[in-house]
């Protein structure tokens, strides 16, 4: 995407609003790569609701109504030493970022692959390039090791200086918990439910070492240990009825008239 | 028998507006004021009393010359009118529907002393919807001065100090951070009391004037304030507003169903979700609101929950006297059926088995000696708590300005307290041809003090652009 303001300013940890027209929702998304030269900025996304499948019917040469950012924290990049770095989903794109930043800073990159099954997993090739050892694990054990558990036989073998983790909030949690017992300093990139994207609204608010911080202004990212994983699943729920809704209503009204999204 | 002049009649009763029925309007979005007609502008128009020595303009904050504009509409020289209220006031069409007129120009209206004032608000109204209706006339402007500006905000204070220096000749840029222009007025203000067309309107009308708007623009991220220093530009002025929301701190505030008023606005104005699914965002709103505050901004959340189908209750600490709204905002409240639940605080929320809330527990407060600025102080009675069952909670107590731009702005001083941008009387920072105005200077304040200190500002910024080489 040409975005030249947010491309001059990207880095590593931080996001983008894309609102893709004057209906449109304003949709978070983490930042995966950007060319400051080409003035473009990339992103990923699954397509879940209906404004992500709108966003995938958006082809080369199309203009979203507006694209804000970046926005929120850039990550903490320095040489930590050995650095463990788990990816799951589609927050594996925007891993890769700071696995090669990380790299560049100095730092032994281990990196963790994770996906629901073997079809989901991509950017393996890139991941291998870019880290000094690469793990897949997968949810039903259909490629790499079955689940993360095997994370704690790693843990005991190696000793990490810090742990970056990117995915799915249930992901994020279960790796905080893991390397909890070792202390390994954790930090998880939390996406709650945004709106402005800027500190306005509140409603991305999340619990972390028992204070209100907003996902925005504050993170994105947090200390792994400290966060209310909980509250943040139950809060990232709490328009799913409306969303669904919304998303069926437009897929059975043609969707977005392009064929892709035909119900 | 000497010819006596006729007396001027003296119509102590000023001509109502005509608005929806509360029954009706409660049920939906559209403008509840209606505005007046031709005959009802002429014959309120009659009413003032063209006073040698206005006072009414003293109430200004921007200084409209009223008894000429209001002159031309008995003139019925329109044209003329509306240009004499945009050579102060770039925004006529809001600040005609969302001043509180009451408390400035009208409060020192001579006839205000026997009966009702002139309704200034109205009239101006009345002249900037006929020019909407009739297209705009652009003002001449100063011949370019070679100088650049920089305005943080797309609001009241920056789209006022943007008109201002664009007509003396000055290159203006403004840097707004949400995908549309008008700030408050677009995120804040309800579409049935300030119609978001009249709004981008007026927005389009001050782009007309040759003002640059870049949207999606956070300034502190996009671009910092040295950077836009570095990068060409002679001055900047900061109206970025207030909008970060305060909560209460009470247990339970992250239950689902708990809105800050600003996530609840910028849902229904800005996201439109009261016409979802036709717009993208949702709003889920219960039966059993409660709206905790009692400024205009609460008012604003109570009428915007009714008009999606549930009943509101206002939840105020201090008693009906204290209430910061406007009158006729409270009025108009209560008549779309709003219930007030004044001297009580919430304690705590509970919620479900989901994490939505289902009750909260109340206490309640009563009122002590005034403060040096005339406020009573509440304290809690130890024992009266109660508990009262509610699907969603709309917390309105107040916003602080939003820290970005001091985090990423060294040597710009602010209040630690209150994190305001500190100002002089001009709105002067404590940076070299950097000023500062609106909400991120006062705290939030009304629409009409934020344009003020931007036409404030913008004088002092063109002062001290041309004395500079």
């Amino acid at each position: 995407m040409e975005a030249p303001d947010v491309a001059a300013k990207a880095q590593p940890g931080q996001f983008l609003i894309v609102v893709p027209h004057a209906k449109g929702e304003r949709v978070p998304l983490t930042i995966c790569g950007y060319d400051r030269k080409k003035g473009t900025v990339s992103f990923a996304f699954h397509e879940v609701g209906k404004t992500t499948k709108e966003l995938a019917c958006f082809n080369e040469g199309d203009c979203l109504l507006n694209v804000t950012g970046p926005l929120g924290n850039p990550s903490e990049i320095k040489k930590f030493g050995k650095v463990l770095c788990v990816g799951g989903s589609i927050m594996i794109a925007p891993l890769l970022l700071q696995v090669k930043a990380l790299k560049e800073a100095g730092n032994r990159v281990t990196t963790v692959l994770g996906c629901r099954s073997k079809e989901f997993l991509f950017m393996q090739k890139e991941a291998e390039a870019l880290s000094d050892k690469v793990y897949i694990a997968s949810d039903d054990g259909t490629i790499g090791y079955k689940g993360l558990d095997f994370l704690k036989e790693l843990l005991k073998k190696e000793k990490f200086d810090r742990c970056v983790v990117l995915g799915p909030v249930v992901m994020m949690r279960d790796v905080s918990e893991i390397t909890k017992p070792y202390k390994i300093p954790t930090i998880v990139t939390l996406t709650p439910i945004m709106i402005d994207g800027m500190g306005m609204c509140g409603v991305c608010r999340v619990t972390v070492g028992g204070k209100m911080q907003f996902g925005c202004v504050d993170g994105p990212e947090f200390d792994g240990h400290q966060t209310d994983f909980e509250e943040l699943i139950r809060r990232q729920r709490t328009m799913l009825p409306e969303e669904r809704v919304g998303s069926l209503l437009w897929e059975t009204s043609g969707g977005c008239k392009c064929g892709r999204n035909k119900a | 028998m000497a010819e006596t002049k006729p007396k001027p009649k003296l119509n102590k009763k000023a001509v109502e507006m005509n608005k929806q029925e509360p029954k009706v309007r409660a049920k939906n979005f559209n403008e509840v004021a209606l505005g007046y007609t031709e005959e009802q502008a002429q014959e309120e128009a009659s009413r003032c009393l063209q006073c040698p020595k206005p006072q009414c303009v003293t109430g200004c904050p921007v200084e409209v010359p009223i008894p000429q504009f209001i002159k031309c509409i008995r003139e019925k020289k329109y044209a003329e009118g509306i240009a004499i209220i945009k050579s102060k006031n770039a925004l006529p069409a809001v600040c005609g529907r969302v001043c509180p007129q009451e408390t400035q120009c009208q409060s020192k209206c001579v006839i205000g002393k026997m009966g009702d004032p002139v309704s200034i608000g109205r009239l101006e109204r009345y002249l900037a919807d006929w020019e909407r209706e009739h297209g705009f006339q652009l003002p001449p402007k100063a011949k370019p001065t070679g100088k650049k500006v920089a305005i943080v905000g797309a609001g009241p204070a920056g789209l006022t100090a943007a008109a201002d220096l664009v007509k003396l000749g000055h290159e203006v840029t403004i840097f707004e951070a949400l995908h549309v222009g008008g700030g408050v007025l677009f995120y804040g203000i309800p579409e049935f009391r300030l119609p978001k067309a009249i709004v981008q309107n007026e927005v389009e009308y001050v782009q007309k004037l040759g003002v640059e708007l870049r949207l999606g623009n956070l300034i502190g991220r996009t671009h910092t304030i040295p950077e836009l220093m570095k990068n060409g530009y002679d001055a900047v002025f900061i109206g970025s507003g207030a909008g970060l929301p305060q909560f209460t701190g009470c247990p339970g505030e992250n239950l689902g169903g708990i809105y800050s008023a600003n996530e609840f606005l910028i849902r229904v104005n800005l996201m439109k979700s009261y016409a979802f699914p036709e717009y993208d965002t949702p709003i889920r709103i219960g039966k059993h609101v409660v709206v905790i505050g009692g400024g205009n901004v609460a008012m604003d959340c109570a009428r915007c929950s009714m008009r999606l189908g549930a009943e509101v209750c206002l939840l105020y600490r201090r008693s009906r006297d204290e209430l910061p709204a406007r009158h006729e905002e409270i009025e108009n409240a209560e008549e779309e059926g709003l219930v007030c639940k004044f001297l009580a605080a919430p304690v705590e929320f509970y919620g479900d088995e989901k994490g939505w809330v289902k009750s909260m527990k109340c206490i309640c407060m009563e009122l002590g000696a005034p403060d040096e600025k005339g406020r009573r102080s509440v304290k809690p009675i130890p024992g009266s708590e109660f508990t009262m069952d509610v699907d969603t909670v709309i917390i309105a107590i107040g916003q602080t300005p939003n820290p970005i731009i001091q985090r990423t702005t060294a040597g710009l001083e602010s209040n630690p307290k209150h994190g305001t941008i500190n100002v002089n009387e001009v709105g002067k920072t404590s940076l070299e041809g950097v000023y500062a105005g609106g909400d991120v200077a006062t705290g939030a304040a009304t629409v009409i003090s934020a344009m003020g200190a931007g036409k404030r500002a913008a004088k002092a910024i063109h002062e001290y652009l041309m004395s500079k080489k």
